[in-house]
């Protein structure tokens, strides 16, 4: 991925609720990184809930945050996270 | 699920939801849920005063989501959100009303409240979720399932004409239609804040898919290829002349944003006219000018 | 109870000629009601119309809806967004606004409907009068709730009335009915409308405490809850579906039998604060004549004349006819011979004082299928066939 100047590419952090999921599978599908995938284990619904295959690879689109039906995953800013755990404020 | 994932962030859509009352009751697979972010997503984009807000919602799938966000919100009788909606406009027109609701429930039995109040021009927001059929009570057959399509009280398919719900809405004078799938989502929240902060009658029509009924009546799949498919196969054609937006089963879709013009609301029409006629003695009524933004 | 002023600029203070119809818009306007959503329906669009001409002049909106279920929701909301507001049908569009009248009782809204009846059924005898929906107005949507309605008997009653309407209706968070009829609707008469500070008018209890505590169905301690409105920032969430204290659904039967008992309770346990009758010489009657709305007017030529015979007669008039005055009915029973009720129907609010009277008296109907008044003949054989 080539950037210009000081343009530097977003990283996103993941969290899913895995009980919430239904399993619907909108999230895999439409990741345009392919980050998740849809796992072999049970939630407590019965549902098969995805884990996240390639953090890296994450961009920080938020695609599978709009398009998740159940409000069960979300990303945030990876910048954020680490700064929150050196107990960094921003400005 | 890592328990610090839940006490360090919370989603950011929380302050939009009851989160009282999630899960929702909306099926896996369900398209509604993703339009109810998409909704989200453009109020808190366009920045409006989210107290002024008011969601009114049928009967219905699409109907329960006024249960979910949290904004002052009402869940009415089947068929009459709009005529809800344009009461309260009308006794207090600072209010932002929405009228989130189904085909069923907009285009069936509230389909003369619906032409009336867009020919009245009411400053009110419609977004209407179609799944092509009425799914709160089993999957019957609706005014738009698509012509040859199977539905529970049309076991061997349809034989009606569906509406093509933007020409009814142009037909009967609405300023904004545009029309897209659930997977439209930038698209879809984009056309929610421009209905939102244009004054005039705006239609949203959000194709989606419905899993458990209208796929699983017509072998279509899950709700991931029906999603799939309504995607795939729609064509966005800004400004297409709405006589051509009719919906064949399983056919192509014409997405985008087909009407988008302006004419005087019913509040500026009253109050322009009645001013001019009875001078001294009119009361103003409402604010005169668009400084909503 | 907050007690307010009327505005000066709604109300026509003076004497003026008017019928019924007018009077009910003049009655409307002096009590507040700023959004008015109709549907023209004979006999009763005079009302409608006389809320076009004079609402704009007094900061309201007038609206007329596509048909009368777009009128009657739109009357919903607006009452929601704060604003006083009225309809007026007669016996067809009655029926149509019957499932959102249960929608305002399950979402304690105040609302005013006039109903100026005529003869039924169906199209029946559109210029013509009748008494023939009391009890649809108390049975008519479907479930178990309850409702409050008037019954004028002249043009001035018709403009007090419904300041008292309005007034119920906010002070209970229910539909209030005014039953009219035909009749009245069309005869002009004398019409005194006061000064606005002689007007006394009560306004919704509005809920003054912390937002994050507001619970939008939480009884006060006169059964009826706090009301907000939208657009204030509370964020509630009100449903047709049996509801908790929060606005909530919950589907079962323990939330069922909380939401519907208080809706009953609500009025019937402050009955005594709603029921107005009016009576004349009721304490040595033997026969006490009871009635409402016009018959009433015409049941005292009956009663003059029963009386000049030497029947100890004593008239009762239903102004509030719901609910229903069974505890003074009961009273009644007791010490006298026979109750005789002439209505401009086959039988309905007989039914009621049947009920209460528990066998203890007679009680003999004077029935009238519309169309006219009774002729106070058949009334006055009625009164001296129970006096033997």
């Amino acid at each position: 991925m080539v950037y210009f100047g000081d343009l530097k590419e977003k990283k996103g952090k993941i969290h899913i609720n895995k009980d919430r999921c239904k399993g619907c599978g909108f999230c895999v599908e439409y990741c345009p990184k392919d980050v998740l995938e849809m796992s072999d284990e049970f939630n407590i619904k019965g549902y098969h809930p995805p884990y996240i295959k390639n953090e890296d690879e994450c961009c920080y689109c938020q695609l599978c945050e709009t398009i998740c039906p159940e409000f069960a995953i979300f990303v945030t800013l990876k910048e954020k996270e680490e700064q929150r755990e050196k107990g960094e404020s921003r400005p | 699920m890592k328990k610090e994932d839940q006490l360090e962030e919370k989603n950011p859509m929380e302050d939009l939801l009851r989160m009282d009352r999630i899960p929702h009751i909306w099926c896996p697979g369900c398209g509604i849920g993703t339009v109810v972010t998409s909704f989200t997503e453009a109020l808190k984009k366009s920045k409006l005063d989210l107290d002024k807000v008011v969601v009114v919602s049928g009967i219905g799938c699409t109907g329960r989501v006024a249960g979910y966000v949290k904004l002052d919100s009402f869940h009415t009788t089947h068929g009459r959100a709009v005529p809800f909606a344009t009461g309260l406009k009308l006794a207090n027109p600072e209010l932002n009303v929405v009228v989130f609701s189904g085909d069923g429930d907009i285009a069936g039995i509230g389909g003369n409240h619906f032409i009336h109040a867009a020919r009245r021009n009411m400053d009110i927001t419609i977004i209407c979720v179609n799944n092509f059929n009425y799914a709160m009570t089993g999957g019957q057959v609706a005014a738009t399932t698509p012509l040859g399509a199977n539905a529970s009280t049309a076991p061997y398919g349809n034989f009606e004409f569906p509406f093509s719900l933007p020409y009814l809405a142009d037909a009967a004078g609405a300023t904004y239609i545009a029309r897209w799938t659930a997977l439209h989502l930038r698209r879809v929240t984009k056309s929610i804040q421009e209905a939102l902060s244009k004054r005039g009658f705006s239609f949203i029509e959000v194709i989606t898919p419905c899993v458990t009924l209208y796929a699983r009546r017509n072998r279509l799949g899950d709700g991931l290829n029906l999603l799939k498919y309504y995607y795939d196969n729609s064509e966005i054609h800004h400004g297409a002349d709405t006589r051509t937006l009719d919906i064949s089963y399983q056919g192509k879709l014409v997405v985008g944003k087909f009407v988008d013009k302006e004419k005087p609301t019913f509040l500026d029409a009253m109050n322009k006219h009645l001013g001019k006629v009875l001078g001294d003695k009119y009361v103003l009524y409402g604010r005169i000018n668009d400084d909503r933004d | 109870m907050k007690k307010v002023k009327a505005d000066p600029k709604g109300v026509l203070t003076g004497s003026h000629y008017l019928d019924g119809d007018h009077s009910l818009a003049e009655g409307g306007l002096a009590a507040g009601c700023r959004f008015f959503a109709g549907y023209p329906i004979t006999p009763s669009t005079e009302t409608a119309e006389r809320f076009s001409e004079r609402i704009p002049t007094v900061g309201g909106v007038f609206i007329q809806m596509e048909d009368e279920l777009g009128s009657i929701a739109a009357l919903i909301g607006a009452s929601w967004a704060g604003k006083k507001v009225m309809t007026v049908t007669s016996g067809p569009g009655f029926s149509l606004m019957m499932e959102n009248i249960g929608l305002a009782c399950m979402m304690e809204t105040p609302i005013v409907i006039a109903n100026v009846q005529r003869g039924g059924p169906s199209t029946g005898l559109p210029t013509l009068t009748g008494q023939q929906d009391m009890m649809q107005v108390r049975w008519g949507s479907h479930g178990d709730y309850e409702i409050i309605a008037l019954s004028p008997d002249s043009p001035q009653e018709c403009f007090d009335l419904t300041i008292e309407a309005f007034n119920l209706a906010e002070m209970f968070r229910v539909p209030v009915f005014v039953m009219t009829d035909e009749c009245i609707g069309h005869m002009h008469e004398k019409v005194v409308i006061p000064p606005a500070e002689e007007i006394e008018l009560v306004e919704r209890k509005w809920y003054t405490g912390p937002k994050e505590k507001y619970l939008p169905y939480k009884p006060d301690k006169d059964l009826v809850p706090f009301m907000i409105k939208a657009g204030d920032g509370y964020r509630f969430h009100t449903t047709g579906l049996t509801r908790d204290e929060r606005g909530y659904p919950v589907i079962n039967a323990e939330c069922q039998d909380v939401c519907v008992r208080h809706l009953i309770d609500k009025i019937n346990k402050n009955a005594d604060k709603i029921i107005k009758l009016e009576e004349e010489e009721i304490d040595n009657a033997e026969i006490v004549v009871i009635s409402y709305g016009i018959t009433s007017r015409v049941a005292i030529k009956a009663v003059q004349k029963a009386r000049k015979a030497g029947i100890k007669v004593g008239t009762l008039r239903l102004i509030t006819v719901w609910p229903f005055p069974e505890i003074r009915i009961k009273e009644l029973a007791k010490k006298i011979k026979a109750f005789v009720f002439p209505e401009i129907n086959c039988g309905q609010i007989v039914l009621e004082v049947e009920r209460c009277s528990w066998g203890q008296t007679q009680v003999i109907h004077v029935p009238h299928c519309g169309g006219w008044v009774h002729d106070p003949d058949d009334i006055f054989h009625a009164i001296k066939e129970a006096a033997k």
